[in-house]
């Protein structure tokens, strides 16, 4: 393979590559992401490919796997062109029919169809599905475009010529001009101006300058990185090369949580091609701009979440943060000048250059530009990575694409940009997806998890929650972080037993205070957030915690009591089995009951009983 | 310990400080863990004080430093995860196998670990075995699938 070594080149290649793609009439397009392989999507893509040589179709057949297509619900799904068809919660069972009918003969199988939860009527295509019809999918939707180990792929539907047109016809200033008017703000939970980082670092004196593409996808309930990293690494080293480019660095670093395999192979393999194509090197495409990349993995801490304790961990040593008195732009990774940006930060970088600046700001708000792209999990019925336009209201997320709450539960709250963010409750869901706005309203967009919670989640268990992972995962290095949240997870614990006392209220307010005003680095700064939102908005249940104590929710178990309504109660047994704690007991077909010194109120039985006996006071 | 594996890891990269955290998984994915003989070699192949490799491993949630079962059982317990009962399943799991979450079972079959997120949030609660997920996750399907493994087990040992 001869390196590319023009703009020229590179386009020739593209349309190459393009003609030959389209002579494959048919295309059959399977997720091969890790949430759809835990719903066995590599069974049914060996099925398909045995199902495609046995057919004798592989030739005018073309199967594409890729990364995620966001309906991760409906996991294992597939995309069929021409026609949109979409199919869902396919098995390996169903591959002969999908080869012979679809693919072969064009019939659409209509149990392989999405059917509206509502209407129940049965959707063909997959744009005319609500859950994909409200987005605006500007980065998610080239993932289905390309096989994440197929480089040519990504050539072939334009990829690397916002590189090409960044290093052949614009300057470093002119670059980060553009990235600045954008109004481009970091995805990965500061918000901060990208354009501004890049200025600061470019003026930074020093011939010896880095990029870092944060992947330590840190926030339990986020996963926007690891698709985009999985499904089109191609697309983030892109926009690596060209923040290199503008600020003048000649290396740079993937960083990528070591709990997420895929996109860790799958980033390896992208360097590795991109250096066979000579768009990683020297002289790249024929310029005297160089650059090369490294793939270095997390060791599973979340502090490295924070640049400082990201760079000391690229160094080899133990992830600590340290007072930014100098920024990372001029002293960064070895003390030398670096820019470090999240995933989706830089997958935006290279459609900001092709499009205009102009073109990604028309998208957003005031203070927000561009799409931003959520992991909308928890209660609901459609969960997924859902892309919107900046400025969309919780609501239209919640309920227009996530369709609600599932088994009929009131919505309760949505809890936003991860352990460092808050909970809002529903009056506040008309609240547009604004980093300024959701953080004045005291949680964040942060990195874009979007947890639903309706009636059977407890809000101060969330704040515990949170707190036990923040405790868990503070460093402790410096004393308001790790012994402020040790104390506040003390207090949370004595409301969550039955043991607190109303003042404890005003102190964990106070703690919290202090927790935010004194800790180094933004975990400690933000680690109280989570109770202090739900202080705000859920005052209520600690207090029915405190004063009455019970837990509204049922969830905190020194508070409730499990019982069986001898009513509804058929005497089947599941219980009996279920109970890890021998606590139920009962002949068959007689009402069973539960023993309470022995229950110890984990809740298997609940989930158990087809008749919903099991009560929770 | 089997050093041939080691001295392929360390090859070319003679005092790199720098590399140790991927020296460090590597070794983790060659050995299940990393044995403190491994450790003595890594602190003067690279040039990094023993303390400071210790401190690295002991640091990282990643690296473990002792041998895990046969069959890792994994909870994930993410925000998603939690809201969803993942708590259930490490109750299920830890009073079925009898041993707490970094645990080992007296057999050295099976061991509870726990984690931040795996990133398969919408399909949550997940468990995964040995780094293969299982979506939807109850504590039946879990029990149900613990036991097919020890049934396995068993047959295997008797097959042997």
């Amino acid at each position: 393979m001869p390196k590319l070594a023009s703009k020229e080149d590179l386009e020739a290649m593209g349309r190459q590559l393009l003609s030959k793609r389209q002579k494959m009439t048919k295309t059959l397009i399977l997720c091969g992401d890790t949430a759809c392989k835990a719903a066995q999507a590599q069974e049914v893509i060996d099925a398909v490919n045995k199902e495609l040589l046995a057919q004798e179709v592989d030739s005018t057949v073309h199967l594409r796997v890729t990364g995620c297509h966001g309906f991760c619900e409906q996991g294992p799904v597939a995309v069929i062109e021409p026609g949109n068809v979409f199919y869902c919660h396919i098995t390996p069972e169903d591959a002969h029919d999908i080869v012979t009918k679809t693919m072969q003969n064009g019939e659409v199988i209509e149990r392989l169809l999405y059917a509206d939860p509502i209407s129940g009527e049965k959707i063909r295509t997959e744009s005319e599905i609500p859950f994909y019809k409200a987005q605006d999918r500007q980065l998610l939707s080239q993932n289905k475009e390309v096989n994440p180990c197929s480089i040519e792929d990504y050539i072939a539907i334009g990829g690397y010529t916002a590189l090409a047109k960044a290093i052949e016809s614009l300057s470093p200033e002119e670059i980060i001009h553009e990235i600045k008017v954008s109004g481009l703000r970091g995805r990965g939970g500061g918000g901060f101006p990208t354009g501004r980082k890049w200025a600061e670092c470019y003026e930074a004196p020093g011939d010896e300058k880095y990029v870092i593409c944060n992947a330590d996808e840190g926030d339990p309930g986020a996963y926007m990185d690891r698709c985009l990293l999985e499904g089109n690494p191609y697309l983030v080293l892109e926009g690596m090369m060209i923040g290199a480019y503008a600020i003048g660095a000649t290396k740079g670093y993937i960083y990528v949580r070591n709990e997420y395999p895929l996109a860790v192979k799958h980033a390896r393999l992208a360097v590795e091609q991109a250096r066979k194509f000579g768009l990683l090197g020297e002289d790249i495409l024929g310029s005297s701009f160089s650059f090369d990349v490294d793939v270095a993995r997390g060791g599973g801490a979340f502090v490295c979440g924070e640049s400082t304790a990201l760079m000391a961990s690229l160094e080899g040593k133990v992830g600590e943060p340290r007072a930014k008195d100098v920024h990372t732009v001029v002293d960064g990774l070895w003390h030398k000048p670096t820019t470090l940006n999240n995933v989706e930060t830089w997958a935006n970088i290279p459609s900001i250059i092709l499009n205009g600046a102009s073109w990604f700001a028309s998208k957003g708000t005031r203070g927000s530009k561009g799409t931003k792209i959520l992991a909308l999990t928890g209660r609901i019925k459609n969960t997924g990575l859902v892309e919107v336009a900046m400025g969309t209201p919780i609501r239209d997320i919640v309920f227009d694409i996530g369709g609600g709450a599932t088994d009929g539960k009131a919505i309760k709250a949505v809890q936003t940009g991860g352990p460092s963010g808050g909970c809002l409750p529903v009056d506040k869901f008309d609240l547009p997806i604004d980093f300024d706005v959701l953080y004045e309203a005291g949680s964040m967009v942060g990195s874009g998890g979007m947890v639903v919670m309706d009636e059977s989640s407890c809000m101060v268990d969330v704040a515990k929650y949170f707190l036990t992972f923040l405790q868990d995962e503070s460093c402790g290095m410096c004393v308001p972080c790790r012994l402020g949240i040790d104390r506040m997870l003390e207090i949370i614990t004595d409301i969550t037993e039955g043991r607190g006392t109303p003042e404890q209220i005003d102190l964990l307010e106070e703690l919290a205070d202090t927790v935010t005003q004194a800790s180094l680095c933004g975990l400690g700064k933000t680690a109280a957030n989570p109770v202090l939102s739900t202080l705000r908005y859920f005052r209520e249940e600690y207090e029915a915690h405190i004063k009455s104590h019970q837990c509204p929710a049922g969830v905190c178990k020194a508070l409730i009591e499990y019982s069986i309504d001898p009513e509804r109660c058929t005497g089947c047994g599941r219980c009996i089995r279920a109970c890890i704690h021998g606590a139920i007991s009962g002949e068959k077909k007689e009402p069973h009951v539960i023993n309470p010194e022995l229950c110890q109120k984990c809740g298997i039985c609940r989930g158990e009983c087809k008749q919903e006996a099991i009560l929770v006071k | 310990m089997n050093m041939s594996k080691l001295e392929s890891i360390l090859k070319g990269r003679s005092s790199q400080p720098h590399q140790l955290i991927e020296v460090l998984h590597d070794v983790q994915d060659s050995y299940g863990y990393i044995p403190e003989e491994a450790m003595r070699e890594i602190s003067v192949f690279l040039g990094v004080p023993l303390i400071e490799v210790y401190r690295v491993a002991s640091f990282y949630k990643a690296f473990k430093l002792k041998p895990s079962g046969k069959y890792v059982i994994t909870i994930c317990n993410g925000t998603a995860c939690h809201v969803r009962g993942s708590q259930l399943l490490l109750d299920q799991v830890a009073s079925q196998l009898g041993i707490k979450h970094g645990e080992v079972t007296e057999d050295g079959l099976f061991s509870i670990e726990h984690v931040n997120c795996l990133g398969a949030c919408a399909l949550g609660p997940i468990a995964s075995e040995n780094g293969s997920y299982h979506h939807k996750m109850t504590p039946a399907k879990l029990r149900k699938f613990i036991n097919s493994l020890s049934r396995q087990e068993k047959e295997e040992v008797k097959h042997a």
